[in-house]
């Protein structure tokens, strides 16, 4: 997929903190329209925090984030609400709710001051449904459904909701490895499909340079490093990054840079020697 | 589109529908029952007693015609107090679920987090201290409450936080120590009038008093109305509620008018024990764990006249203060509440 070169979300010198704590620094970043951009980095790099300006939840110490050339802050949220959506990392689910009423809080954005049900809210709720396959779970209620089931719901209410942008905080997480690929896969379908402009944050760096469109490495709450996957993900930049080392090839399956990482016990010169005994921890500094 | 992982659904917009009825046809199922149960309860309160009327009769006199003592206990102590149960049965229920929707927590009812006690407290102080009665005592009673209201929030922190239930708790037990203090120094004269402000009851009920609480309510419900329709993502919380646009003072907007419903309510009756706490969590639990205001709001009604009825006639030959009756019931259903809670619970 090519990405284009224009950002209709823009992230200018901002900074992000929490009181006296700065979590992003003087950050820029430009979201090209119609791709997928993932945000990786190591634990409290700013990466979620980031996402979080980027969705208005919080509010830039300095700079701004614009959408559309417009400051996010300053717009009304329900206009921001019909462009942008979000999936947090851990939204409530609330108590007995079903999955088609969860899929059709989507619509929130788009309904009136009585919020009647249209037909427009119909065909979206269905639609999200179907592409999710989520559709014959309509009448469950989402609290008796598996992680899977359920974080493929959230993603039908975050597609009811129409927006030409989408983020994402850790869609991942909870789920194991078939479900992590069925989640991505969904959400590069509806790239590809409807042109909708993903960002999200991902721990997982592999699947991340799978994915990935346009890769934005941080550490310390500056971007280290953006481009496409094979000009981020490098043996030095992941060192640099999240203090791993690490080899880098190209994974046999998709053609994108994998990375191995090197631990204590599996460095390349203690395979060659001895075999790796594994021993208790800190026994390398004894 | 893309393929699906399960076997495609003949039509899916019927199938949409059709999910879309079953927990609707549960609401409407709900909120008829308790109206059925409401209008039993009003009957009975108006018709027996005392005092029996017949059907007929009843509506012979509400259409004005004077019969001995008959026309007069209906139209002057009867129906008033049974209108009025009606009326703070609604705010009561309304008003607590609101509170325990809003900050996502069943404990989190205005008669727990001290907001009824605010309203205690002023109508005693003004009774008390100031030697005031009648309209200036209620007044009091709404001001307390929502500076108690204010205090909470402005402590307590933002709507979602647990600090609010914590510091409204405290904030009772610092009102009641206070009112104790208040009622050991006051006059018998004055504790006899302040102790209505701290049993609920709808003993004074009359005709000013019920058109002052319609009046309050018709205006506040309407404004709940077009509000609560954003608790429905304020429910999937803070994050998501601003991502699908929900206005940001819409929470604390609620609140306020829960504060008012409350207050002109303890306004009226006194503070009926535990009918803010009861309503949503009975009315939730009808209706499939989902909450319901308007179905709260009905079980407040079913609460107020039925414990107005049992107390007033069938405890002995003493008359027992309907919000006596409701405190007793107060306790059992916290345990019960906590019971449900720690085997149901299930969030993200």
């Amino acid at each position: 997929m090519s990405v284009s070169t224009s950002a209709r979300l823009v992230a200018a010198d901002v900074t992000i903190g929490y009181g006296e704590r700065v979590v992003v620094e003087a950050l820029d970043l430009a979201v090209p329209d119609g791709a997928v951009t993932v945000i990786v980095g190591a634990n409290a790099c700013g990466k979620s925090t980031l996402l979080r300006g980027m969705a208005r939840l919080l509010r830039p110490q300095s700079g701004a984030v614009l959408l559309d050339g417009v400051a996010v802050h300053t717009r009304s949220t329900r206009d921001v609400a019909r462009t942008l959506g979000l999936l947090p990392q851990q939204p409530i689910t609330p108590e007995g709710i079903t999955v088609v009423d969860l899929v059709g809080r989507g619509r929130h954005p788009h309904q009136g001051l009585l919020g009647r049900w249209t037909s427009a809210d119909e065909r979206a709720v269905t639609d999200a449904l179907v592409v999710t396959g989520t559709l014959d779970l309509a009448d469950r209620a989402v609290d008796e459904l598996s992680g899977g089931q359920r974080q493929r719901v959230w993603i039908a209410m975050a597609l009811a909701q129409d927006t030409d942008l989408l983020l994402l905080d850790e869609p991942t997480t909870y789920l194991d490895v078939a479900h992590q690929v069925e989640m991505l896969d969904l959400l590069a379908d509806l790239n590809r499909n409807r042109g909708t402009t993903i960002v999200m944050v991902l721990h997982e760096l592999n699947l991340a340079a799978r994915y990935a469109d346009h890769l934005v490495a941080m550490k310390a709450g500056r971007v280290v490093a953006e481009g496409a996957p094979h000009t981020v993900v490098t043996e030095e930049i992941v060192r640099d990054v999240f203090g791993l080392d690490n080899r880098v090839i190209t994974d046999p399956v998709s053609g994108t840079p994998l990375v191995l990482p090197a631990g204590r016990h599996h460095r390349p010169s203690l395979l060659a020697g001895k075999s790796p005994t594994p021993e208790y921890e800190g026994a390398e500094y004894l | 589109m893309t393929a699906t992982l399960l076997e495609p659904t003949a039509d899916p917009v019927a199938a949409v529908r059709r999910a879309r009825r079953g927990p609707r046809r549960r609401y409407l199922a709900v909120l008829g029952g308790l109206i059925v149960l409401a209008t039993a309860a009003f009957a009975v309160n108006v018709l027996l007693g005392d005092y029996t009327y017949t059907v007929p009769d009843f509506f012979r006199i509400l259409f004005g015609e004077q019969l001995p003592v008959a026309t007069y206990l209906l139209m002057e102590s009867k129906l008033p107090r049974a209108v009025l149960g009606i009326l703070v049965g609604l705010c009561f229920g309304i008003g607590g679920a609101v509170f325990q929707t809003t900050l996502r927590n069943p404990l989190a009812s205005p008669d727990v987090v001290g907001v009824t006690w605010g309203a205690s407290t002023a109508a005693v102080v003004a009774v008390i201290t100031f030697g005031l009665r009648g309209t200036a005592v209620s007044l009091a009673a709404i001001g307390g409450a929502v500076a108690v209201a204010l205090l909470i929030r402005s402590v307590g922190g933002n709507v979602g936080s647990h600090r609010i239930v914590l510091v409204g708790v405290a904030m009772t037990a610092a009102l009641a120590s206070f009112i104790e203090y208040l009622l050991s120094r006051a006059s018998i004269w004055d504790v006899q009038v302040a102790l209505q402000w701290l049993a609920g009851s709808l003993h004074a009920s009359d005709w000013p008093t019920v058109r002052a609480v319609a009046l309050s309510a018709a205006i506040l419900l309407p404004l709940l109305a077009v509000l609560s329709r954003s608790l429905r993502v304020t429910q999937l919380g803070d994050d998501l509620a601003t991502g699908l646009g929900a206005r940001r003072f819409a929470p604390d907007g609620m609140l306020l008018i829960a504060v008012l419903l409350v207050a002109v309510a303890v306004a009226a009756s006194g503070p009926i024990a535990f009918v803010a706490f009861m309503a949503g969590p009975t009315a939730r639990a009808l209706n499939g764990g989902r909450p319901t205001l308007l179905g709260a709001g009905l079980v407040g009604v079913v609460l107020v006249l039925s414990a107005d009825f049992v107390g007033h006639y069938l405890i002995g030959d003493i008359t027992v203060p309907v919000g006596v009756l409701t405190g007793a019931c107060g306790a059992p259903f916290m345990l019960w509440l906590l019971a449900r809670g720690t085997s149901s619970r299930s969030s993200s």
